[in-house]
């Protein structure tokens, strides 16, 4: 794949290619908010809930739902309806939302303006994390920008629909990732997940009908309507539709994000775009979706896996939200989990015990493994915990926190052997 | 009207209108990041203060300050260093320069200079991770990134705030 193949594929990082779009009248020269203006205009929310779900995009925060699906299953007999952008960004090793919202703004607000009419929702949410302070207040003037333009406010372009945006910066605290443990922290009460059902597009933000999804995700949503379904399929894979940004770090050369579609692969994306291992080291080991993932041993067939939501599960790994954490033969696999678990140990949100509890045992376990204290016997126990605290969390992020260790102890025994 | 609504009522007005008008509790973390404005830090009169402007109990508010990582129910430095040292920074050197830089600073993690001016912390990802090593220095006012950090640029930083407090 060549750098000029890709630089056509770019969707979303397209201040890349055109450096002045994060200027409101770049974008506006290059037809910015036309879109928003005809879906507004000329369309019906069912017709752009449709065209999306025809796109085949998927929600980019790591779980891979159809966005036009859950936009389907918003209920149309309780009102108000809200969305809610979920720029909380909180996995270690994902750092793209980042990217956009800052140098590729007003795309991010057509998209969320776009999506917002979909739905039927005349207030949209954006909830960041604590930490991107100066976004919030860069969003927050720009929002001031698009009111003076009259893309936002009451009647807008003479219709009756009305729309307003409004940021809420979190505090610190990964579990506000978490779409439900979100709204809990919007409506000022700890955040922790709620119990789904009732899923969010049935009783949401304020016990109201809402669609929580990722920047990335609606970020693509306005060329998509622009360009049509089939422009969007026309990138990547039957079942992963579009492009994708992955956040690449640990041990390469040229860490960063890059935008490609769905058929790249790792060596891609490694070698070509990466710049290879430092040093020209070995690779070892490769996290697909961050902590959060489990550990896939780097041969050839996985440097030859198209990252697709539909291949990379072929190796024993999820996509997610496409944190690429690169692993070379300087890692102990000791100490990697050492690290995920202190993350895991710290962020859990203490509501459910296999999680609170769990996550506290296995950093015992860990610190001792990782100082040479440890005897065989307390590698199994690990395994052995993590183990039982799958399946039997309150939401995701408890899970997650066991992948990394059992793939680990699992795929990498020789870093185990006492 | 307390001290905190008398201090900031424009501001505090405006947080408010974000929410619905029977969901003031939604004001609780904004109206913690003013209340920590001035001295870096929550305190308990500022807890109370919040709680009756969003007619919760105090106890409540108290919650949210310590589910957050981002308030401070205690002094610290007056700069607070908040150094990622998570995995993916770790990866690339992010913890022998929070070792270094808490040798040239002369203070250990967690503690604050003795002119209270600098604190270091270790903290979780900031998705920061491709420019490591990096920190946010979190101060009353805001925070900031400082990106692809050395400790000699970061000892240069801390210099021109130490230059800046003089000159007042």
């Amino acid at each position: 794949m060549t750098e000029q193949k890709v630089t056509g594929h770019r969707i979303l990082l397209r201040h890349r290619d055109m450096p002045d779009i994060g200027e409101f009248d770049v974008y506006t020269a290059q037809n910015g908010f036309e879109t928003f203006k005809n879906v507004v205009t000329t369309m019906k929310p069912e017709d752009v809930k449709q065209l999306v779900l025809d796109s085949g995009l998927r929600g980019r925060g790591g779980a891979g739902f159809p966005t036009g699906r859950k936009w389907m299953f918003v209920d149309n007999n309780n009102w108000p309806h809200y969305l809610v952008v979920n720029a909380d960004e909180s996995e270690p090793g994902t750092f793209k939302d980042r990217e956009i919202m800052d140098k590729n703004p007003w795309q991010f607000f057509e998209g969320i303006m776009c999506s917002a009419f979909a739905i039927g929702a005349n207030d949209i949410y954006i909830y960041l994390r604590g930490e991107f302070w100066p976004l919030a207040k860069q969003l927050d003037e720009q929002i001031e920008k698009l009111k003076a333009e009259k893309l936002l406010g009451e009647n807008l372009f003479g219709t009756d629909y009305s729309l307003n945006i409004y940021t809420h910066l979190g505090a610190g605290a990964y579990i506000c990732g978490e779409e439900t443990a979100l709204l809990s922290s919007i409506e000022g009460f700890l955040g922790q997940p709620r119990l789904r059902p009732p899923f969010p597009p049935a009783v949401g933000l304020y016990g109201k009908p809402t669609v929580v999804n990722n920047v990335e995700t609606l970020a693509n949503v306005a060329l998509i309507l622009e360009k049509g379904a089939d422009w969007y399929r026309s990138f990547g894979t039957p079942e992963s539709a579009g492009t994708k940004v992955f956040s690449l770090s640990g041990r390469v050369n040229k860490p960063g994000n890059y935008e490609l579609p769905f058929d790249a692969t790792y060596r891609d994306l490694i070698y070509e775009y990466g710049g290879g291992i430092i040093d020209d080291r070995p690779i070892k080991g490769i996290m697909s979706a961050g902590a959060s993932s489990s550990v896939i041993v780097a041969t050839d067939e996985a440097l030859d896996t198209q990252m697709s939501y539909e291949t990379v599960r072929n190796l024993g790994a999820d996509l997610g939200s496409a944190s690429v954490i690169i692993l070379d033969d300087t890692v102990d696999m000791r100490w990697l989990i050492n690290k995920t678990i202190h993350f895991f140990k710290h962020e859990s949100c203490g509501k459910c015990t296999p999680c609170r509890e769990g996550n506290f045992w296995m950093q015992g376990l860990t610190d001792r493994i990782w100082a040479g204290d440890a005897e065989q016997v307390d590698v199994e126990l690990l395994h052995d915990v993590a183990k039982n605290i799958q399946g039997k969390c309150f939401c995701a992020l408890g899970e997650f926190s066991t992948m990394a260790v059992v793939s680990s102890i699992e795929r990498f025994p020789e870093d185990f052997k006492v | 009207m307390n001290a905190l609504q008398e201090k900031y009522a424009k501001e505090i007005e405006a947080i408010l209108a974000k929410y619905p008008a029977d969901r003031k509790r939604s004001g609780v973390m904004p109206l913690l990041y003013i209340a920590q404005r001035e001295g870096g830090y929550v305190t308990k009169q500022d807890i109370a203060e919040i709680a009756e402007i969003l007619e919760i109990t105090p106890t409540e508010v108290a919650s949210i300050v310590g589910f957050y990582t981002l308030y401070h129910d205690n002094p610290g430095g007056k700069y607070r260093i908040q150094v990622c040292t998570d995995m993916p920074c770790a990866l690339r050197g992010a913890e022998e320069f929070l070792e270094n830089l808490c040798e040239n600073v002369g203070i250990q993690v967690g503690e604050t200079s003795e002119d209270g001016l600098v604190s270091i912390e270790a903290v979780m990802c900031l998705a920061g991770c491709d420019k490591a090593p990096m920190f946010q220095v979190q101060t009353g006012e805001g925070l900031e990134y400082h990106e692809d950090m050395t400790v000699e640029s970061t000892m240069e930083l801390i210099e021109s705030w130490k230059k800046q407090e003089k000159e007042g």
